[in-house]
């Protein structure tokens, strides 16, 4: 975790998915972000759907940050994702989502690719995934468009 | 040390029945966290915790999905043959549930379902009707830590629930998790202060089977005056037609990573709960830090504790007295404090909330003032830097120094690199030779 000389200029909003209760990951994550001087809406813990597309599309993050570990994340992801890729106000929005994505400790990286094909810009799988979030993170800085920053990120993975 | 503090009450119902005997046996009652999906592996789950080598009860943890009443998607995994975390008992229904307890369950071995619902109506109705020994949580631990409901909807709904537990011919014993609370980072003072308080919800909702919990720390003499500390409240504010017994978690934080690294964590805790005279423990297994453990896992450290609790009992009782730091006296200002801020015990835990009385740290639940904050002083020891409006004193001042998403990790990573350290040392040592 060594901090990145860039400072970021992005809104984020941090949020869980409707199941799950962990809160530790989410509130790592805003102090992370915060750090890096974005500004950080925290939605918390166990967040419907309704919830975060409605707040994303009256906040209009820069980058939406979904954060799960409890298992469910595969799932509960899909769903948000489907939904915010079929809403015509967030279609173009950068959402990543991260944590321990299912309850099949290594062989979760599956998930992963499955999520990003339904629409997730990236996956960061655990501990292992947040070398990569750094550089999606520095990737953001180079330019504000979704093309731009997911061209940075597959130079990363 | 001074005589144990125990429960005067005859014990009632399966389980209780059960943890009295054992302590009287000079047993300590092991058990496990242990949830899957399907019926089958579940009741191979549970079959396997009767027959191991120690005192054991049954676990049915439930999903996450039914925690949070969402039975559809529940349901939709199990058609879909979709991974989920836990066993969904609302979504597998009461005939199925009966029958994964059908001849486990029973006078030598009773079960407890662990959900983690603030709204647990429709669950709990399903768990008395299927005979299910005992369940857990509370309006403050399984509100604050585990969803979005406001406090008081999830107080209101929690004496409803009560009542339908304590409503049964045969009654259910309930479990406070109060001494839980987001698991790490809590101190001593607030985790006893819930449980008890919650206890005496329970009691005023009419339950009279109860345990009050704790969870091992990062400090284990801090621990054990924690434990005798609760001991002591429970038995001045639970009243004397309370069954109750005490509950010991095995670390609920980020945990060791190694595998005998966990051993060691769990192995502490087996010693701390034998020499607290804690009556149960709920164990944590080697794959902690990374995914649900499967039933063999389970086994092993159910195994291990009833072996290294054999191992603590034949040692002579230690000479050193339990320290006294002041634990006792801040979780009782706490309690009284707390109760001044309504008639009965539910209304005044809503109001404590309000006014950050009663104050977690660092949960992000929209009633939790979330201003306290708890770090861990160079001994070791947690404590508090920052009681926000809580009328307890701060007793450890780090300075001006901000939380810092490194420094929140290092201090989530202690007993992980406290237990892992000389493992990974000693790797690499041997890699050397
Ligand atoms: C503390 C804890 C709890 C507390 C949480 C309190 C709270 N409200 O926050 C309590 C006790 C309430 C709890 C409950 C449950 N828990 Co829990 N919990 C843990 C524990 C012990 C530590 C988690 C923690 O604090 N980590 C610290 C944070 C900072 O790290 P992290 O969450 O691991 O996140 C890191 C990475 O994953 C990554 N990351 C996370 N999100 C993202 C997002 C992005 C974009 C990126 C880049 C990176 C990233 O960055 C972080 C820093 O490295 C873990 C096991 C462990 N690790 O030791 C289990 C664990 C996560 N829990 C688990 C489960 C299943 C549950 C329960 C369902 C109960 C159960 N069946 O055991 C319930 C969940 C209820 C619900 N509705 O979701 C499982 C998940 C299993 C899986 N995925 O395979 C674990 C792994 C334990 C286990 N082995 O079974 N839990």
């Amino acid at each position: 975790m060594d901090e990145i000389s860039t400072a970021l200029s992005s809104r984020f909003i941090v949020t869980s998915v409707s199941s799950d209760a962990h809160m530790w990951n989410l509130v790592f994550l805003q102090l992370l972000l915060e750090e890096r001087g974005a500004e950080v809406v925290n939605l918390g813990a166990c967040v419907p759907d309704d919830a975060i597309l409605a707040e994303c599309r009256r906040q209009r993050p820069d980058v939406l940050v979904v954060s799960t570990v409890n298992g469910h994340g595969h799932l509960d992801g899909l769903r948000l994702i489907e939904q915010i890729r079929r809403d015509p106000e967030l279609a173009e929005l950068r959402v990543v989502i991260g944590g321990k994505l299912g309850i099949r400790g290594a062989e979760n990286a599956r998930f992963g690719s499955e999520l990003v094909a339904a629409g997730f810009d990236a996956a960061f799988e655990a501990e292992a995934g947040m070398a990569e979030f750094e550089s999606f993170l520095g990737g953001l800085e180079k330019g504000p468009s979704r093309e731009l920053a997911m061209a940075g990120q597959e130079g990363a993975a | 040390m001074n005589a144990l503090q125990s429960s005067t009450a005859p014990a009632s119902g399966r389980f209780s029945r059960y943890v009295r005997r054992s302590r009287e046996e000079g047993r300590l009652v092991v058990q496990p966290r242990m949830g899957f999906a399907d019926t089958a592996t579940m009741r191979r789950g549970l079959e396997a915790v009767r027959g191991v080598h120690a005192a054991s009860v049954g676990t049915v943890t439930v999903d996450s999905y039914t925690r949070v009443n969402d039975h559809v998607s529940a349901r939709r995994a199990l058609d879909r043959g979709d991974d989920l975390n836990g066993y969904p008992v609302v979504a597998h229904g009461e005939e199925e549930t009966r029958r994964l307890l059908g001849g486990v369950s029973g006078d030598d071995f009773p079960v407890q379902f662990r959900h983690g619902s603030a709204l647990p109506r429709e669950l709990f109705g399903t768990l008395a009707r299927v005979g299910a020994d005992a369940t857990e949580g509370g309006p403050v631990s399984y509100c604050l830590p585990y969803s979005r409901v406001p406090l008081p909807q999830a107080t209101e709904a929690w004496a409803e629930c009560c009542r339908i537990l304590a409503d049964r011919p045969e009654p259910m014993h309930l479990e406070s998790f109060g001494g839980c609370m987001l698991g790490q980072l809590c101190p001593p003072s607030l985790l006893i202060a819930l449980s008890v308080l919650e206890g005496m919800f329970f009691r005023e909702n009419g339950m009279r089977s109860i345990s009050v919990s704790y969870a091992q720390q990062t400090d284990p003499q801090q621990d054990l005056e924690a434990l005798a500390a609760l001991r002591r409240l429970a038995a001045q504010w639970l009243g004397d037609d309370v069954d109750w017994h005490v509950v010991l978690y095995t670390y609920m934080g980020v945990f060791p990573r190694t595998s005998v690294g966990a051993y060691r964590m769990l192995e502490d805790s087996v010693r701390l709960a034998v020499r607290s005279g804690t009556e149960r423990l709920i164990v944590k297994t080697a794959v902690e830090a990374y995914r649900i453990p499967t039933i063999e896992e389970n086994v092993d450290a159910l195994e291990f504790a009833a072996a290294v609790e054999a191992e603590e009992r034949s040692r002579p009782p230690a000479a050193e007295a339990v320290r006294q730091t002041g634990i006792y006296e801040e979780a009782l200002r706490l309690i009284t404090s707390a109760l001044a801020f309504g008639d009965d015990v539910g209304s005044a835990l809503v109001g404590a909330f309000a006014h950050g009385h009663l104050d977690v740290p660092y949960c992000l639940h929209q009633d939790n003032a979330n201003r306290s904050r708890a770090a861990i002083d160079p001994r070791g020891t947690l404590r508090w830097s920052d009681p926000g409006a809580m009328p307890v004193a701060a007793s450890y001042h780090q300075g001006t120094a901000k939380v810092t998403a490194r420094s929140l990790i290092d201090m989530l990573g202690y007993n992980e690199r406290r237990f892992d350290r000389e493992e990974l040392v000693g790797a690499a040592v041997k890699g050397m030779l």
